[in-house]
């Protein structure tokens, strides 16, 4: 046995003892750079209460520092443009409510204006209903920018926002639960109508809303604005500028937040928005800073609006008067649920034969679109959703493509994170406002 | 009072004697003269294999109306090589499609982008739609642009066959990036010059393309008392 340099050796009784030390790690170590050694890679996710549903990123980080960011995204793909494809046009409304799931009435009246514009009947769709699309959409505005200053109080440490923001997003889904039977995944807006008459319960709701929102929203902003570690967490923080928005096709809050007011509301308005009196709220910091100053004006600005609404709402039909297009019946809100009115169906089943053969033919075919493709756009709480609808002629969609704000948004991670902490990839990726949901659809 | 044989908890077992449980897609096809000299199926419900032609798309003759014939006179301007680039000028429901050819696609893009008299900065979407049975070149690649500008809309159409490449407009516009993933998951056309062409939405190992129209939609018959509804993509048609 040979003596060892790091360990030292003595004779006992017992025999040869030898005692260990410490060896030569200090020199070791010593040859090492610490700062240009440490890369790892952080997988986040999909799995990660702050990456917003199921997004992951790949973080390649040098100490605290991203070098190299990947999202991946996928995880929420549920084939609902393919699924389409085999329901008629109206249940199509069924499943794109399921997309992005905190602004489903963008997603049904996109939907909608699509098909409508396919059949040609833009023009007749009634006043009522215009007014309620544009009631129940910036009143979904308001809850998706609730949900997102919700969310991202909790990941950036304001725990009490995320309980204020959930809490008032309720009274919203309230509304909705009156008017169409559900809180969420309403199917509330047809191609060419309404499902449901807005009902007066749910206009006193909306009032007492409006009249509450306003306290509400001064106290978020007394709650954050001033406070130290939201400015700095926030100012300075994930910039990206018009430049860089245009080249990644961003659009919504986040390219106003860069400066340049680019609202399809105002610049290619759609069901009446040109009548309407609101601003556009920028800023000009294109930090996450000036997201949060934007979405708080947008939900004053969204208040405006629903306002006007309530003045413009005079009693009407609700559908479009061509009988071969407007849901035969009048549907009721039972026990359990949206259903028949019973009205409809003692008169289909006890009086009208050709009423019955009318609504079956309607609800078990659906009607006919004319050949062609159009691209519909409206302004989502996240930017510009598109909905470009093929049809062939049939009862069916040939093919529906949405241009998703999430799908499109998330692209700008990378920009954004690489360089900069990784604790401002979550302010970051958090003021994008994804819904993986309609990301992935 | 007994119950009826073949009964267990009020759902039949059985099927009850001629009833067509679960028919109407399983409806045998008529011969070529059926009774009354009906030819073909007689069907007249709409779901006997009704087979719809897709109607051709044609030129639009000029004036387009609108924007649309100041979008192609600064386009035929600007970039010399517009006669052979474009092979159809479509305008349909106050809409312009510009029928491009594969080739020209990138070059067009960078002409519709730059251009001083264009300026189409925003390429909102990129997606595709299968056209299988109606058209040869069956994957037709559409790039909606938005001009900020003058706030207008153009939708540029790319038609090409199976195994055919579309030049990446990633170099002109970065926002394509993406979509021209999801349009390489979902149909199996590949973008040379992209930057990173894999899979986006399925699995890295998935096999086939799903969006394309030979690919089955899938699904399993569901009982539903005591009757099968067939799957979705198995059901009766109405064409």
């Amino acid at each position: 046995m040979t003596t060892s340099e790091y360990a030292s050796e003595r004779e006992t009784t017992e025999g040869r003892v030898f005692t260990v030390t410490g060896g030569d790690w200090d020199q070791l170590t010593a040859n090492v750079d610490p700062l240009s050694n440490e890369k790892i890679v952080v997988n986040m996710g999909p799995q990660h209460p702050s990456t917003h549903g199921v997004l992951r990123l790949v973080l390649e980080l040098e100490g605290e520092t991203v070098t190299e960011c990947r999202p991946v995204v996928g995880y929420l793909h549920t084939g609902i443009e393919k699924n389409l494809e085999y329901r008629n046009w109206t249940q199509g409304v069924t499943f794109v409510t399921r997309m992005d799931y905190l602004s489903n009435m963008s997603n049904e009246t996109a939907y909608c204006l699509a098909v409508e514009k396919l059949l040609g009947i833009t023009d007749d769709i009634t006043e009522r209903t215009n007014t309620i699309r544009v009631m129940f959409m910036e009143l979904q505005r308001i809850a998706s920018h609730l949900v997102w200053l919700a969310t991202t109080g909790m990941e950036l440490g304001a725990i009490s926002m995320m309980l204020y923001g959930f809490r008032e997003r309720e009274y919203i889904l309230d509304i909705f639960e009156e008017t169409s039977g559900l809180r969420m995944n309403n199917g509330y807006v047809r191609p060419g109508g309404l499902a449901q008459d807005l009902p007066e319960s749910a206009v006193k709701k909306i009032r007492d809303f409006l009249k509450m929102m306003p306290k509400r929203l001064k106290e978020y902003e007394a709650m954050l604005s001033g406070q130290v570690i939201w400015q700095q967490r926030t100012q300075g923080v994930a910039v990206l500028d018009v430049t860089g928005c245009l080249a990644l096709g961003i659009t919504g809050p986040v390219l106003r937040s860069a400066g340049l007011p680019w609202d399809l509301r105002k610049t290619m308005p759609y069901c009446g928005y040109e009548n309407y009196e609101f601003d556009v709220p920028t800023a000009t910091t294109a930090d996450v800073w000036g997201r949060y100053l934007v979405r708080v004006a947008e939900i004053r600005e969204s208040l405006k609006i629903v306002e006007q609404t309530l003045d413009r709402l005079k009693p009407g039909p609700i559908w479009v008067s061509d009988k071969k297009i407007a849901w035969p019946s009048q549907l009721a809100l039972g026990l359990d649920g949206l259903g028949n009115s019973l009205e409809h169906v003692a008169k289909i089943m006890g009086q009208s034969m050709e009423s019955l053969i009318h609504h079956f033919k309607l609800v078990t075919e659906g009607f006919r679109v004319p050949p062609g493709q159009v691209y519909v756009a409206v302004e989502h709480p996240r930017g510009e959703l598109g909905v470009h609808a093929v049809s062939d002629g049939g009862t069916h969609p040939y093919r529906v493509h949405y241009r998703e704000p999430s799908f499109v948004n998330l692209q700008a991670i990378p920009a954004m994170a690489e360089g900069a902490l990784l604790a401002d990839v979550i302010a970051g990726g958090a003021s994008l406002d994804p819904v993986m949901g309609g990301c992935d659809r | 009072m007994t119950m009826a044989s073949g009964t267990e908890g009020g759902v039949p077992t059985t099927a009850p004697v001629g009833a067509n449980i679960g028919a109407p897609a399983q409806t045998p096809p008529s011969p070529d003269k059926g009774m009354f000299g009906v030819k073909g199926t007689g069907d007249v419900s709409g779901f006997g294999r009704l087979v719809r032609p897709r109607p051709a798309v044609f030129d639009s003759p000029r004036p387009y109306g609108g924007y649309f014939d100041d979008v192609y006179d600064a386009l035929e301007e600007a970039y010399p090589a517009v006669s052979e680039a474009i092979e159809k000028v479509v305008v349909d429901r106050a809409e312009l499609t510009l029928h491009i050819s594969a080739e020209h696609i990138a070059e067009v893009c960078q002409v519709m982008r730059d251009d001083e008299s264009l300026r189409f900065e925003l390429c909102s979407s990129v997606d595709a739609v299968d056209y299988l049975g109606s058209d040869e070149r069956r994957f037709h690649v559409t790039y909606q642009l938005t001009s900020m500008t003058y706030r207008r809309r153009v939708r540029l159409e790319v038609a090409v066959a199976d195994g055919v490449s579309v030049p990446s407009v990633t170099q002109v516009y970065p926002t394509a990036d993406w979509q021209e993933r999801e349009i390489y998951d979902m149909f199996g056309v590949v973008f040379p010059g992209h930057p990173n062409l894999t899979r986006i939405l399925m699995p890295d190992d998935w096999e086939g393309h799903p969006q394309r129209k030979d690919y089955p939609l899938g699904g399993v018959p569901v009982e539903y008392k005591g009757a099968e509804i067939p799957p979705p993509d198995q059901r009766r048609v109405y064409q």
